[in-house]
């Protein structure tokens, strides 16, 4: 199939190369389909998974013997591959979206708690002593100070949770819902060589790009820690 | 596939496909697929260690290439496992690898490079975070820089290097299921064939050998990680109570 032409013009996808320009502008509908499934599966993930992993969090700190249990079985959780607990829950969830939006939450829970406890514990005390000085109760406490102090470990966490859920998506193709992985898992087949390649490079691309959109949310929202050097 | 019929039919499924002797002969029963698991994810992981480990201790010792080898587990964790197999996969063949299996050359490449970055980053960390007034109180006793790496740097190092190899492992072990996807060889088959003949017992029978193992594996370098630091003692009075961050 690959007689070794030139890597462009519309003779690269008869001839099955890596590099297909061809292969972007024809199957353009596809790629923006793929990865916007992507984009979808990965957010409500990582979404879902801050919403749980705040009370979790919170719970672990409160209660000492509630923080080893989260913490162990987070972690447990995490040893298992993708591709396992994909398939572990599937009897429950059949082959559908949630199957893989659940699992990669549960990964995504993992980074999310251990850093929210991080940062919580990185507050200093006098801090919290000020401000309780100053009446503010444990709710405003918790929103008004800690919240904001840890918010550099919080978002790391949520930095390695996005990049790290980015990647794991595409082993949701074995359900069906990969958003790219399933154009690489289709391409294996016929071993479609600029799709596989178009897919991985759209895949790594993605998690830079939301990588340095939340970065740039939290210089937003920590504008105190500008100025003092990274 | 059943869609939604409940945990416990499918749990039973998997509890008589483990009953079924069929499963645990010839190429495709759970002893040869264990086997090629265990095969790859060790042979990729000495392979691994064998070159992250005195490339990253003597970057650490040197104190040079801290960008590169912090921020390599970055790497790793924006590059989907997944992509990387089916781009080698495609390209190299998946012709049988002796008692690796089929599609073993390009499945050893990739777990091999998931085993990296943890190794690098946690190895060359190790070595730096040693105290530097340490080192300054070995050189004064008349250490050479070999004897300081080999007496200091590297013992007060291990806890962190065997945290790389644990996090490595667990890389590797899910790699190398993912490999299936690929044709590759490994316990990921059984899940694959159970989703391509529509078997749920079989694919959860696959899944639930992957997790348990994995969950051995960690448990097991846990074991080994606790004994081996040279300063538990110290630790077990001060140890922190809460977890370390994951850093970007």
């Amino acid at each position: 199939m690959t007689s070794g032409a030139a890597a462009s013009g519309p003779s690269c996808l008869r001839d099955n190369a890596w590099l297909c320009w061809k292969y972007v502008e024809t199957r353009q509908d596809r790629l923006v389909e793929a990865t916007t499934e992507h984009v979808v599966i990965t957010l409500t993930a990582v979404g879902l998974g801050i919403l749980v992993a705040v009370p979790l969090a919170l719970l672990a700190r409160r209660y000492r013997r509630t923080e080893t249990l989260v913490l162990g079985a987070s972690t447990a959780l995490y040893t298992i591959p993708s591709l396992a607990l994909f398939s572990l829950l599937l009897p429950y969830l059949g082959l559908t979206t949630t199957t893989v939006v659940i699992g990669l939450a549960l990964y995504s829970l993992t980074i999310l708690v251990r850093n929210l406890l991080a940062g919580l514990a990185g507050v200093p005390s006098d801090v919290k002593e000020a401000a309780h000085g100053m009446g503010y109760g444990s709710g405003r406490l918790l929103v008004k100070v800690e919240i904001p102090l840890a918010l550099p470990t919080i978002m790391a966490g949520i930095r390695v949770a996005t990049v790290s859920t980015v990647a794991l998506t595409t082993v949701g193709a074995i359900v069906g819902f990969g958003g790219l992985g399933n154009l690489l898992n289709e391409s294996i087949r016929t071993r479609f060589k600029p799709e596989i390649l178009t897919a991985s490079v759209i895949c790594v691309l993605l998690a830079v790009s939301l990588d340095l959109l939340l970065l740039g949310a939290q210089k937003l929202l920590t504008p105190w820690t500008r100025g003092r050097a990274a | 596939m059943d869609e939604g019929t409940g945990g416990v039919n499918s749990v039973s499924g998997a509890v008589d496909w483990f009953a079924d002797p069929a499963n645990w002969e010839g190429p495709n029963g759970v002893p040869t697929r264990m086997s090629e698991h265990l095969l790859l994810t060790g042979t990729s992981l000495v392979i691994a260690i064998m070159i992250a480990i005195p490339l990253a201790s003597w970057l650490g010792h040197i104190g040079r290439g801290g960008v590169l080898a912090v921020n390599l587990t970055n790497v790793g964790r924006a590059v989907p496992t997944f992509a990387v197999l089916a781009l080698l996969g495609v390209a190299i063949g998946s012709a049988v690898l002796g008692p690796y299996g089929r599609a073993g050359l390009p499945t050893l490449i990739a777990l091999v490079l998931f085993a990296l970055p943890p190794l690098v980053t946690n190895t060359y960390v190790g070595v730096r975070e040693v105290d530097r007034d340490l080192v300054e109180a070995a050189r004064g006793m008349g250490m050479s820089g070999w004897e300081i790496f080999r007496r200091l740097e590297l013992p007060l190092a291990l806890p962190l290097v065997l945290t790389g190899i644990r996090l490595a492992l667990v890389q590797v072990w899910a790699t190398a299921t993912i490999a299936a996807l690929v044709a590759g060889p490994g316990l990921g088959r059984i899940i694959v064939s159970g989703f391509a003949f529509q078997d749920q017992s079989e694919v959860l029978a696959g899944a639930l050998l992957v997790g348990v193992m994995a969950l051995v594996l960690e448990l097991a370098m846990g074991y080994v990680q606790r004994r081996s630091d040279p300063l538990r003692a110290v630790r077990r009075v001060t140890r922190p109570v809460t977890p370390r961050a994951v850093e970007m």
